[in-house]
């Protein structure tokens, strides 16, 4: 647990010292957010019936685009082959370091999410859900981009790569996530997209760990 | 079955085989086109396109038996390290993309006449284009590191991770009930098809699958092949300045070595 909490602390005073990498991924979301009104045309009935969809597949892209400095630059400067090294469980600290990704990323990213859904226009009801949705479907991103994050190690043009990887595999929550958030707005329980999106969640924390620590100590080989 | 897992086994069990093989395929799949083009009843409702259904399911069985396999060989390569399980897994993947994509085209031309429209997102149709996009991301994943050992155990695990969607495609159809219809093939109460189909659909379905295992063969073989004339070229084989004498013998060794170490 020591080794958990000790690359989590680590993880963390990184991405707050180097500072701009959280506010890139928000900016990046609301950036993204605000492209579809030029797009699809400012008529509000519009834009409040694509919102929680717009807003979902924003939070996507945001989420993979900072996929790559989990374990980027820790490869590049060895730190991640300690890390494999260490007599502490590497699944554990996986968990550690895609909670600190959770933390700088998906937090943030629910945070800007209901300041977007009043600038597309959505519906009050559906607040509260997107924000639940969110909070259940953005770690199983990163959970699920960590797995992706570390089969692309040395690659070649990995960034371009991961997104092929990853996105098909995010659709489950987006379609889910973004379901919760249209059952709320048509005024149906939301609870079964979102003991869905519980039970991926689950498995994803379940799972994902190990496949990310087999990808890494492959990439330690 | 480890046995068989050593590539000079495997060249030499399959060189036999091929002939066969291919010959079977070519009665199957024109016994099967003569059934679902000619032999064949026209639907009531759907008259002719009903024909289309002989290559779309096919390519469809395929599509999800070329993911099943691919997964399988790659956790047979992550669990025994096996050589050949890698290059089975690399050779399978431009086939399985390319019957999934043939599904995905003629499930459309089938769409047009009957649903009037192109694509839906159906969750069956969905389903098989992340199908399509997995294998895509398979291919570019196991090219894109310059030490393909790497590459391949990267994909095996991407493989592995993907074969989730497999019985997602199966079951979408009773999960969500959308355009496409059920499944009427394997289910449990028999065939919802008439036998009169379910004949050609048999043919096309079988020739199907020995013709994806004769690519699988030709394929492995050329890779197989390819190592080998790596090889040479790394022993110097080719090299003027070596006396062919000594060459022959370096390459025989290399060769062996090369053999060997897989």
């Amino acid at each position: 647990m020591n080794g958990f909490l000790a690359i989590l602390r680590r993880d963390l005073s990184l991405a707050l010292r180097q500072g701009a990498d959280s506010v890139m991924v928000v900016a990046f979301f609301i950036v993204t957010t605000t492209l579809f009104p030029f797009g699809v045309g400012p008529e509000v009935n519009i834009l409040a019936r694509i919102a929680s969809g717009v807003i979902w597949v924003s939070a996507l892209l945001a989420a993979m685009l900072s996929l790559e400095r989990v374990f980027q630059a820790d490869y590049e400067d060895g730190s991640l082959e300690l890390l494999t090294l260490s007599p502490v469980s590497l699944e554990l600290l996986i968990l550690g370091k895609v909670l600190a990704h959770w933390l700088t990323t998906g937090l943030p990213l629910i945070i800007a999410a209901p300041l977007m859904a009043v600038m597309l226009n959505m519906d009050q009801d559906g607040f509260a859900i997107l924000m639940i949705a969110m909070l259940l479907g953005t770690p199983a991103l990163s959970l699920i981009g960590a797995i992706g994050a570390a089969l692309i190690l040395g690659a070649r043009r990995g960034g371009v790569l991961v997104s092929l990887l990853v996105l098909p595999l995010y659709i489950p929550v987006l379609i889910f996530g973004a379901g919760a958030v249209e059952a709320a707005l048509l005024g149906i329980s939301a609870t079964a997209q979102l003991q869905i999106m519980a039970a991926i969640l689950l498995l994803t924390l379940a799972a994902a760990p190990f496949a990310t620590a087999h990808a890494v100590r492959q990439a330690m080989e | 079955m480890h046995r068989f897992a050593k590539p000079s086994v495997f060249l030499k069990f399959t060189a036999p085989i091929l002939p066969w093989l291919s010959v079977l395929t070519a009665i199957l799949i024109a016994a099967g086109l003569y059934f679902s083009l000619i032999g064949s009843p026209v639907d009531y409702q759907q008259g002719h396109t009903v024909r289309i259904m002989y290559i779309h399911v096919p390519a469809a069985w395929m599509g999800l038996f070329c993911y099943v396999g691919m997964a399988i060989c790659g956790a047979m390569s992550l669990i025994w390290k096996h050589p050949l399980a890698d290059i089975c897994a690399r050779a399978t993947a431009p086939v399985g993309a390319t019957f999934t994509a043939l599904c995905l085209i003629t499930g459309s031309l089938w769409g047009e006449p009957m649903w009037g429209t192109w694509w839906v997102w159906d969750a069956r149709l969905t389903s098989m284009l992340i199908l399509l996009f997995l294998y895509l991301g398979y291919m570019a994943l196991v090219n894109a590191f310059d030490d393909p050992e790497r590459g391949s155990k990267a994909g095996s695990a991407l493989a592995l991770v993907g074969a989730v969607n497999v019985p997602i495609v199966k079951f979408s159809v009773d999960w969500w009930n959308t355009l496409h219809q059920p499944a009427s093939i394997v289910r449990m109460d028999g065939p919802a098809v008439d036998p009169s189909m379910q004949l050609p659909l048999a043919l096309m379905i079988l020739g199907f699958t020995c013709y994806y295992f004769v690519l699988l063969i030709l394929r492995v073989r050329l890779e197989l092949n390819e190592r080998r004339i790596r090889a040479l070229h790394l022993s110097g084989m080719f090299d003027e300045t070596v006396t062919p004498a000594a060459a022959k013998d370096k390459a025989y060794e290399a060769g062996h070595n090369a053999e060997a170490k897989q």
